[in-house]
C-alpha cells in the first residue's frame, strides 16, 4: 500500500525555552495509507491533537517532517494553504465553529476561498450536505436554529465540501446519545466507501473505533506505541490497559472467558464473532 | 425512606420560534428520588432529561405542576437559596463551571455564597478536596487539570456546600475513559459511603448499569423505570428511542437464540463470563 502521508521523527514542543516546556510529540513515525479508513486512539494528553494539527500544517513541527504524497508539506511555507485544502481537519465540537447566517453560506465557505466557481461550489454545498446526511430544506436555516447534532453534521459538511483527499475528523462523536453517533458514524463510513478518500478518526471509545476502522494508530505518552488492524491491537489488552486506555466490551468477555480455561480468541471485538466462536465451541464439544 | 425530590404533572415548554407552536420539553412528569438513592436518568439528545435536571434545583421553574425538594415547592422564590443548598447541580461543560484562578479558592465559591464562616470554610473546602481525591491540587491553576480533574473540582465545590443531593447533568459526557472512571468512582463513594443522593443523566448505558435505579425519559415524558437488570435488557423498546443496550446484554440475546440457557441480565462482564460458562 501506497503512504499518502507519512510522518518522520515528529517532535512539537509547547513553550520551548520557557519553564513550562513540555513536548506533546515525542518522535512519532506513522504512515497513512491512500484509502484506508484509520483510527487513531489515546487518552487526554496522550499527544493525538498535536499529531493531527500536524497533517495539514496547522502546526509546524518543531523538528521531523510530515509528507503529503511524497512532498515535505513546509517545503514551500507559501503554499500551505493548499496542503490544508487537501488534507481536511474537522476539530472536536466543530458546531461552535459554525459562523454564517445560513447553512448554505457555511458549507460554500471553504470551497469559496478554493476560488472555485459558482456551480461548482453549488454541485459540492449540495454533495457534502448529504453525505454529511442532511436535508436541502436545511440550506437557508441558520445554523444556529439547528439541533446539536445538525449543528455538528453542517460543520463536517463544511469540510468534506473541500473535497480533501484526507479527511480527519477529531472524536466526531464526542457527547451524541447513542443513536446519533450510529447514525453520523454510518455517515462518515458511507462517505469514505463512496470517495473513496482517506479517513482518519481520533477516538478514545474503542467500541467506536472497533466497529468502524481498518487499521489502529495507539498514542500513548506523546509516541505512537502500538499500530495494527483491531484484532492485533486487541490481543495486547494488558499493554493497552497500562497506558490508561481498555479494550471494547466483547473483548473483555473473551478474556474473562479465556481466563476461566474457555478455548477462544480474547482478542475478539465484535458480538457477532464472539457468539460465532461460542457457537462454535459448543457445537464441538455437542459433536463428541 | 424519605424523598428528597418529588415532581407531579410537571410540564415545561421552552419559548417557541416566532410563528412555531411551543412543543412541551416536559409533558406531565411524576418522579420521586427516595434520599440516599443512585438514579440514572437516561434519554436521547431532546429527551427532556436536561430540562428535568434543571428543575431539580429550581434552575428552572415548573410551567406546569409542581417539584418539591425536601418538602419545599421550587416556586416558592424565599425558599431558593434553602432549595440550591440541598441539591447541587455539576454540569456538562468542564470548562463553563469554573469561576476562580486557585483549585481552593473555586471549591470556596458556593459556601461563601452561602455565608458560611471563614474557618469552616477552609474546613469544607479541605475535606471536599479530599474527597473528590484532589486535596494535592489545592493550590494549582484549575484550567491546566485535565476533563476529569476539572469535574471532580466542580464536585468538590458542590460536596463543598453540603447538599443532600448532586445533580449531574452529563456531566460525563465530554470526558474520556479515564476522566469518566474518575468521576464515576467519586459519585459512587459519595453515595455509598457518605449516603449522598445522586441523580446521573447520561448516555452512557454502562454507566446506567452501576445504579439501584434507572428512569428512561422519551418526548418529555418517563416511559421506563425500575432496576437496571431490567430495564437495560429491553433492547428492542431501547432501541426504538435512540438508546442502546450495552454489548453483553446484545451478545447475551445472541446466544439465547442460539440455544444457550443464559440469563439476560449479566450486565456486568465478569457475570457476563460466568453466565456463558455455566452454559457451555
Amino acid at each position: 500500500m501506497e503512504p499518502i502521508i507519512r510522518v518522520e521523527n515528529l517532535i512539537h514542543t509547547y513553550g520551548l525555552n520557557t519553564p513550562f516546556c513540555r513536548s506533546a510529540v515525542d518522535g512519532v513515525n506513522m504512515e497513512i495509507y491512500k484509502g484506508e479508513f484509520l483510527g487513531v486512539i489515546g487518552h487526554t494528553g496522550s499527544g493525538k491533537s498535536t499529531l493531527i494539527q500536524h497533517l495539514n500544517g496547522l502546526l509546524q513541527p518543531t523538528s521531523g517532517t510530515i509528507y503529503l504524497g511524497g512532498r515535505d508539506i513546509w517545503a514551500e511555507p507559501k503554499k500551505i494553504r493548499d496542503v490544508r485544502f487537501r488534507v481536511g481537519l474537522v476539530f472536536q465540537y466543530p458546531e461552535y465553529q459554525l459562523f454564517e447566517e445560513t447553512v448554505y453560506k457555511d458549507i460554500a465557505f471553504g470551497p469559496k476561498n478554493m476560488g472555485l466557481d459558482e456551480k461548482e461550489v453549488d454541485r459540492r454545498v449540495r454533495s457534502a450536505l448529504a453525505f454529511a446526511g442532511l436535508g436541502e430544506e436545511l440550506l437557508d436555516k441558520s445554523p444556529f436554529d439547528l439541533s446539536g447534532g445538525q449543528k455538528r453534521r453542517v460543520a463536517i459538511a463544511g469540510v468534506i465540501a473541500m473535497e480533501p483527499e484526507v479527511l480527519i475528523l477529531d472524536e466526531p462523536s464526542a457527547g451524541l446519545d447513542p443513536a446519533g453517533r450510529k447514525s453520523l458514524l454510518g455517515n462518515i463510513r458511507a462517505y469514505h466507501r463512496q470517495t473513496g478518500a482517506t479517513v482518519v478518526m481520533v477516538s478514545h471509545s474503542m467500541d467506536e473505533v472497533a466497529e468502524n476502522v481498518d487499521r489502529i494508530v495507539v498514542l500513548a505518552n506523546a509516541g505512537v506505541v502500538m499500530s495494527g488492524t483491531p484484532h492485533e491491537v486487541f490481543s495486547r489488552a494488558q499493554e493497552l490497559i497500562d497506558v490508561g486506555l481498555n479494550v471494547p466490551q466483547v473483548t473483555q468477555v473473551a478474556m474473562a472467558l479465556a481466563r476461566q480455561g474457555v478455548e477462544i480468541d480474547p482478542a475478539v471485538y465484535t458480538v457477532a464473532d464472539l457468539r460465532r466462536a461460542l457457537n462454535g465451541l459448543k457445537g464441538g464439544r455437542s459433536g463428541c | 425512606m424519605t424523598e428528597i425530590i418529588q415532581t407531579k404533572q410537571l410540564v415545561f415548554a421552552y419559548p417557541a420560534e416566532e410563528g412555531a407552536a411551543a412543543v412541551n420539553a416536559l409533558d406531565g412528569v411524576d418522579l420521586t428520588i427516595e434520599q440516599g438513592s443512585f438514579t440514572v436518568i437516561l434519554g436521547h439528545n431532546g429527551s427532556g432529561k436536561s430540562t428535568l435536571a434543571k428543575h431539580m434545583n429550581a434552575v428552572l421553574l415548573p410551567g406546569g405542576g409542581t417539584v418539591w425538594v425536601d418538602g419545599m415547592d421550587t416556586k416558592d422564590e424565599s425558599l431558593l437559596l434553602e432549595i440550591r443548598r440541598q441539591v447541587g447541580m455539576v454540569f456538562q461543560n468542564p470548562d463553563n463551571q469554573i469561576v476562580a484562578n486557585v483549585v481552593e479558592e473555586d471549591v470556596a465559591f458556593g459556601p461563601e455564597n452561602l455565608g458560611v464562616p471563614t474557618e469552616e470554610i477552609q474546613e469544607r473546602v479541605g475535606a471536599a478536596l479530599r474527597t473528590v481525591g484532589m486535596d494535592a491540587f489545592s493550590l494549582h491553576a484549575p484550567h491546566k487539570l485535565s476533563g476529569g480533574q476539572k469535574q471532580r473540582i466542580a464536585i468538590a465545590g458542590v460536596i463543598a456546600m453540603e447538599p443532600a443531593c448532586i445533580v449531574m447533568d452529563e456531566s460525563t459526557a465530554m470526558l474520556d475513559p479515564c476522566g469518566r472512571r474518575e468521576v464515576l468512582d467519586t459519585v459512587r463513594r459519595l453515595n455509598r459511603v457518605k449516603g449522598m443522593t445522586i441523580v446521573l443523566i447520561t448516555h452512557h448505558m454502562d454507566e446506567a448499569a452501576m445504579a439501584d435505579r434507572v428512569v428512561v425519559m422519551d418526548s418529555g415524558r418517563v416511559v421506563m423505570d425500575g432496576p437496571p437488570r431490567e430495564i437495560l435488557v429491553r433492547m428492542e423498546d431501547l432501541r426504538a428511542i435512540g438508546l442502546d443496550v450495552p454489548h453483553t446484554v446484545e451478545l447475551l440475546r445472541g446466544l439465547r437464540e442460539d440455544g444457550f440457557d443464559v440469563p439476560l441480565s449479566a450486565l456486568s462482564v465478569e457475570e457476563c463470563a460466568q453466565a456463558i460458562i455455566k452454559s457451555l
